[in-house]
């Protein structure tokens, strides 16, 4: 994907850098000119670029090797050529010195110049798969990889960093597939507790005494097969953070536990009879309106005022309509990245389907949606057609007659229908119905759906 | 009214063009027709480089432009822009005018003996090419089509005077749409 690949052409004389922009512009490279230092330097402060050419000798002010060091100072990764009529030693080795990545003389060889930007693109292409695989490897996410400009998720996200280092509870609440792992790593990984241990608990997909020896660990012979003393999860986050997805489903006996764990921040692992302490900040999330459960009593109220210390909601996909666009690109260029093809972006129709799309699945089901087109695409970008798939999920939405049952029923026709398409592939049953795996296991037991 | 029009600039062997007109006619599968000679655009010989700057000449190529479809201007000179030692060609990306430079194509260029065959193919390489751009193309990662970037003979000589797939149905996609304007 070149089109990501930003060039700006720093030049006083107009012929010569429309001339070069335009070359670029034909090897597929997004190409901005500015006429001088001072309107290099106002680029680079609104815009990041990949790869810099700076005319050395410009008037008004600030030459070249001034403008790159400017521009450097700001943008340290910045790639810089520098260009120049006058080939002297003295200025190439002042050029390189300040950090130029090359130096070349005008005129210069078409094949030389197209063989040095694609050099340099080469290496950031693979610096940026090299982040993009550090990041999934390691889970570090931080405020940055939300990708929004709508005003709600921007105050939420002002709202997240101001909490970041601070030791108080947060309940992330939102639909399935609206990112609150994502949103708790941020939280995790923004604030002071950063170099330590975030643990992940799905609270859902296990049953309630395996839950149980999960979060708190278990001595030895506490039960059938209980070999040797474990270490529960609240231990393993020990000074860092645990994470307790779709927290609504937890048991009364399990409330009360965690209750005194973050009442006290103390607890005893399953069979055992010594205290453990532990400091561990907890960030809880549900897709279930919690308030509600505490109404009709199937949660406690304390535990609920206790995990409630801050909230934060999570806005469905199709309240931030202006996100889809951008997350399109994000995920494109991400998923095209791993897939191993060269994409060039989403056309005007592609983007026109995925803009009218509901996405009952949010943030999960955009990205399902993308990787399913760029694998099975044919051209270079995508179009309407590789998102036709969208339209019969629209179709099969609208198109059948909802029985008058219980809406609890309705629900469990649902998931046994996914479960049986998929061939009791949970994953899979998940991801047709727009929901996430965690999500899906506790219907099936809630259900109590046989696989 | 014709999609594509071609034009020489001043002394250029006309076989050059009708060549180029009878196989963009045959490829594209549009209509081609044949415009007036232009006179070489004043000014662009640099006496010192002795090179002809490819923005004049593509300034005049836009002036001669018809209303819709787009103009291919075919010279003899040797071709420069002032960042460039030369070019085989340049074109509005996007745009209505695409110009190719037969210079740099003609095997007397390297002192080698001249070669008709292999300079009409080139030169039919080299206008599919800079018309592709005309219709939005950028340059394209396969070396076998003709979008593909080539900065020297070899490169020329290596790809077909033909699209690949992907390149060819963007190609058909905006030639139909032209053709419906100039209808």
């Amino acid at each position: 994907m070149k089109e990501r690949w930003q060039i700006l052409v720093i030049d006083d004389e107009e012929v010569m850098r429309e001339s070069l922009a335009a070359w670029l512009r034909e090897d597929g490279y997004t190409v901005d000119t500015a006429q001088s230092g001072l309107d290099g330097v106002s680029h680079a402060r609104q815009k990041e670029y990949a790869i810099y050419f700076i005319d050395l000798k410009m008037p008004g002010g600030m030459d070249g090797i001034e403008t790159m060091m400017e521009i450097r100072r700001m943008q340290p990764e910045a790639s810089v050529i520098i260009i120049t009529a006058y080939a002297t030693v003295d200025t190439a080795i002042t050029a390189m010195k300040e950090g130029a990545q090359e130096y070349i003389v005008k005129p210069c060889n078409p094949e030389e110049i197209s063989m040095l930007v694609e050099r340099i693109i080469k290496i950031k292409n693979l610096q940026r798969e090299n982040q993009i695989l550090r990041k999934r490897l390691t889970g570090q996410y931080e405020f940055r990889d939300i990708i929004t400009k709508n005003p709600k998720m921007l105050s939420l996200l002002e709202l997240v960093r101001d909490v970041a280092s601070m030791r108080s509870t947060v309940l992330i609440r939102g639909e399935s597939g609206t990112g609150k792992e994502l949103v708790a790593r941020a939280v995790h990984f923004s604030g002071d507790r950063a170099q330590k241990a975030f643990v992940a608990v799905s609270c859902a997909s296990l049953a309630e005494t395996l839950l149980e020896s999960e979060l708190f660990g278990y001595e030895k012979g506490a039960f059938t097969g209980a070999n040797a003393q474990a270490k529960g999860k609240f231990e393993i986050a020990a000074g860092g953070t645990i994470f307790l997805d779709e927290i609504g489903d937890i048991s009364p006996k399990l409330q009360a536990d965690l209750l005194r764990v973050l009442q006290e921040k103390r607890f005893y692992r399953l069979g055992g009879t010594n205290e453990v302490q532990v400091d561990v900040r907890v960030i809880a999330a549900t897709n279930k309106d919690l308030a509600e459960e505490v109404r009709e009593g199937r949660f406690r109220d304390d535990l609920y005022y206790r995990l409630n210390v801050i909230e934060i909601q999570i806005p469905p996909l199709r309240q931030r309509r202006e996100d889809i666009p951008l997350l399109a690109r994000h995920l494109l260029e991400r998923l095209s990245s791993e897939c191993g093809k060269e994409l060039s972006g989403l056309n005007e129709d592609a983007l026109k389907v995925l803009l009218s799309y509901d996405w009952p699945g949010n943030v999960r089901e955009l990205e399902n949606a993308i990787e399913r087109a760029v694998v099975t695409c044919r051209g270079r970008q995508l179009t309407a057609d590789d998102f036709s798939f969208l339209a019969q999920a629209v179709e099969a939405r609208t198109n059948f007659t909802v029985p008058a049952i219980p809406l609890q029923e309705l629900e469990k026709l649902a998931v046994q229908a996914a479960l049986e398409r998929s061939s009791g592939n949970v994953k899979e049953a998940a991801q047709a119905l727009g929901i996430d795996r965690s999500t899906m296991y506790e219907k099936i037991k809630r259900y109590e759906i046989e696989r | 009214m014709a999609v594509i029009t071609v034009v020489r600039f001043g002394m250029l062997d006309a076989r050059i063009e009708s060549e180029v007109m009878g196989f963009l006619a045959r490829t594209l599968d549009c209509e081609v027709q044949s415009g007036p000679v232009l006179p070489e655009p004043a000014g662009a010989l640099d006496e010192r480089r002795q090179q002809w700057m490819a923005i004049d000449f593509l300034k005049a190529l836009v002036a001669a432009a018809p209303a819709r479809g787009r103009i291919l201007g075919l010279t003899g000179r040797d071709l420069y822009i002032p960042m460039l030692s030369f070019l085989f060609g340049q074109a509005q990306l996007d745009g209505a005018a695409a110009l190719v430079s037969v210079a740099r194509l003609r095997q007397e260029f390297y002192g080698l003996p001249g070669d008709d065959g292999l300079l009409l193919t080139r030169a039919r390489k080299e206008a599919l090419h800079e018309l592709g751009h005309t219709f939005g193309l950028v340059h394209c990662p396969d070396p076998g089509c003709a979008m593909s970037l080539s900065t020297n003979l070899p490169q020329v000589d290596f790809k077909r005077d033909a699209y690949c797939t992907n390149c060819g149905g963007t190609a058909r996609a905006r030639l139909a749409a032209l053709n419906g304007e100039t209808k």
